[in-house]
């Protein structure tokens, strides 16, 4: 409808960035992957190994452990965080006294930096001296010992993540409902749809974008935790909480592998970009098209 | 839309504040707590006298307050700069009929994908020796850093963007076209109001993300546009950690972003010219 050179003068800026600052890094990072490089190993220099890397990496049973923690992880965190970020939401829909307040409230954990969250964290769980094993087992006579149990550790970076990322998904419904016509409800209620039926035939298909993007932005972030997780339990027990994140900072900063570490980052990301294209094509891009 | 008692509601959000406040009080109990009762066995109460020195301690330091100004600068232009490029780049996708539009949409959001801590060696390299006019080179400047938080932040203000301005009509904008309006009067005044509850949630988070930014700071800032987080991280020491000033600055972090969240969240009202097109 209009010109093409006004679509892509509006784009121009974004793309620029993006690839100053995304590609040019990412072509580095590729070239670096092909190669064996400890600059402050025994031979500092950079030695071109073909697949070396990605050899390795195939048959590195910890990068795989971690893949699979990292799947769990995500899905555990960022399922509860689209259910309740969503109720939440709509709870927020309603009027009631005080509701700009408590809607403030709810925000708040986002203002704290990760690395903060992780600090709190990390002194609330520590065994014997944080206050929830404390109440734990004088309250309820249950033993928290995230230093020990893996899957205690592993659920409370669970519950870390989601006490510290639902109010986003919080946030980001709150601006899809608010914008939705009332038209469609009034009708609906008009017709005597019950609120079932409401939820399934009118709200869920017209914030279904919404959902989705926020679906993404949580999935992506939640794969690439690092700091918080990194505070709260350092990728232990063992490696119970060595989300590939926390893998490929381990491999990168104490032991300075950049060859080994940009290879796996290079995998990594591109099972990232399979699983969300998949995604995007199968739930996102029909939809665009049927609006043309 | 729908009723109920009001009353529940609030009674319902109090029991859940307290759930969502608890680490923010814990970090306040921390904060006023002298080092050694750290580690003796917690109390969920405050008793006794509080600690303040390490309040003190953080607004005598001055390289703190610098950290504060460079925080505040680099996240309110990045956020601006994110949420503006965003919306006029999620015009462009929703409005104009442009080859593999739907391609360069999925791109962007490949940028943020990437695990942090390999990239951070070539955005080092890049911004010390490559990208620079004369003398001035971007590493360890709030230009500089507001762009680099563009990699992560510009994805994600297109990505939330995306479906508020597909949800307004298009009617609306032809409807001005046809009354002889221009590009950037439609932008302005057809398609921004009624985009705005999306655009100050995407401002608030791209904010957030900014302020709480800690790995790229760390490496790509020295002293000119270090940020308050990595103020914070330099508390961590080998030789142990100083958790209550740590704590008192993490408090003090709290303030600018409640202030930024009252204003901008205000604009997170349901638009009302939605009746203006019938469908």
């Amino acid at each position: 409808m209009q010109s093409k050179f006004l679509g892509w003068a509006l784009l121009a800026p974004t793309l620029l960035i993006l690839a100053l600052f995304g590609v040019v890094p990412f072509i580095y990072v590729l070239f670096v992957s092909f190669h064996q490089w400890n600059p402050f190993g025994a031979n500092p220099d950079m030695l071109f190994n073909w697949a070396g890397n990605y050899r390795k990496l195939v048959f590195d049973a910890q990068f795989l452990a971690s893949l699979g923690v990292t799947a769990a992880f995500v899905f555990f965190a960022v399922l509860s965080e689209l259910v309740l970020g969503y109720a939440l939401a709509q709870a927020l829909m309603r009027d009631f006294p005080g509701k700009a307040f408590f809607r403030t409230i709810h925000t708040l954990p986002l203002i704290m930096a990760p690395i903060i969250v992780g600090s709190v964290w990390k002194l609330m769980t520590t065994p014997s001296i944080g206050i929830i094993p404390n109440i734990l087992s004088n309250w309820l006579g249950y033993d928290l010992n995230i230093g020990q149990s893996a899957w205690q550790a592993f659920a409370t970076t669970v519950i870390m993540d989601i006490w510290h990322w639902t109010p986003l998904v919080t946030l980001t419904l709150i601006a899809a409902l608010v914008s939705l016509p009332a038209d469609p409800f009034e009708q609906a209620q008009i017709d005597g749809a019950n609120r079932r039926q409401i939820f399934w035939h009118i709200t869920l298909p017209m914030i279904r974008p919404a959902i989705l993007a926020t679906v993404f932005i949580r999935m992506m972030d939640a794969m690439r935790t690092v700091d918080e997780v990194l505070m709260l339990t350092g990728g232990g027990p063992g490696s119970a909480t060595r989300y590939v994140g926390v893998h490929i900072f381990k491999e990168v900063f104490p032991r300075t592998n950049y060859g080994y570490g940009s290879a796996v980052s290079v995998i990594v990301l591109y099972l990232t970009i399979v699983v969300c294209w998949l995604m995007y094509v199968g739930l996102i891009a029909p939809r665009n098209k049927g609006k043309g | 839309m729908r009723k109920g008692n009001p009353w529940l509601s609030v009674l319902f959000w109090v029991l859940l504040s307290f759930l969502t406040l608890f680490p923010i009080y814990w970090l306040f109990v921390i904060s006023v707590k002298p080092a050694i009762e750290l580690f003796s066995t917690p109390s969920v109460w405050l008793s006794g006298d509080l600690y303040w020195k390490n309040y003190a301690d953080v607004l005598n330091d001055r390289t703190l307050r610098s950290y504060m100004v460079n925080s505040l600068v680099i996240s309110s232009g990045n956020a601006v700069l994110c949420t503006t490029l965003g919306f006029l780049a999620c015009y462009a996708l929703s409005r104009f009929d442009l080859p593999g539009k739907e391609s360069v949409f999925f791109w962007t959001i490949t940028n943020r994908m990437a695990p942090p801590a390999v990239f951070l060696l070539p955005l080092f390299l890049l911004m010390t020796q490559v990208y620079s006019i004369g003398d001035f080179k971007l590493a360890d400047t709030r230009i500089g850093m507001i762009l680099v938080y563009c990699t992560f932040n510009l994805p994600f203000a297109i990505w939330t963007l995306r479906p508020t301005l597909d949800g307004i009509p298009k009617e609306l904008d032809e409807a001005a076209y046809v009354d002889g309006a221009s590009p950037w009067n439609v932008i302005s005044e057809v398609v921004f109001p009624l985009a705005r509850p999306g655009l100050a949630v995407t401002l608030i988070l791209t904010w957030v993300f900014a302020w709480n930014e800690y790995l790229l700071a760390a490496t790509l800032t020295n002293f000119n546009a270090r940020t308050l987080t990595t103020g914070l991280s330099e508390y961590v020491t080998t030789t142990g950690t100083n958790w209550g000033i740590m704590a008192a600055i993490s408090v003090f972090t709290l303030i600018p972003a409640l202030i930024v969240f009252s204003l901008v969240q205000r604009h997170i009202v349901a638009g009302l010219t939605f009746g203006a097109v019938k469908g």
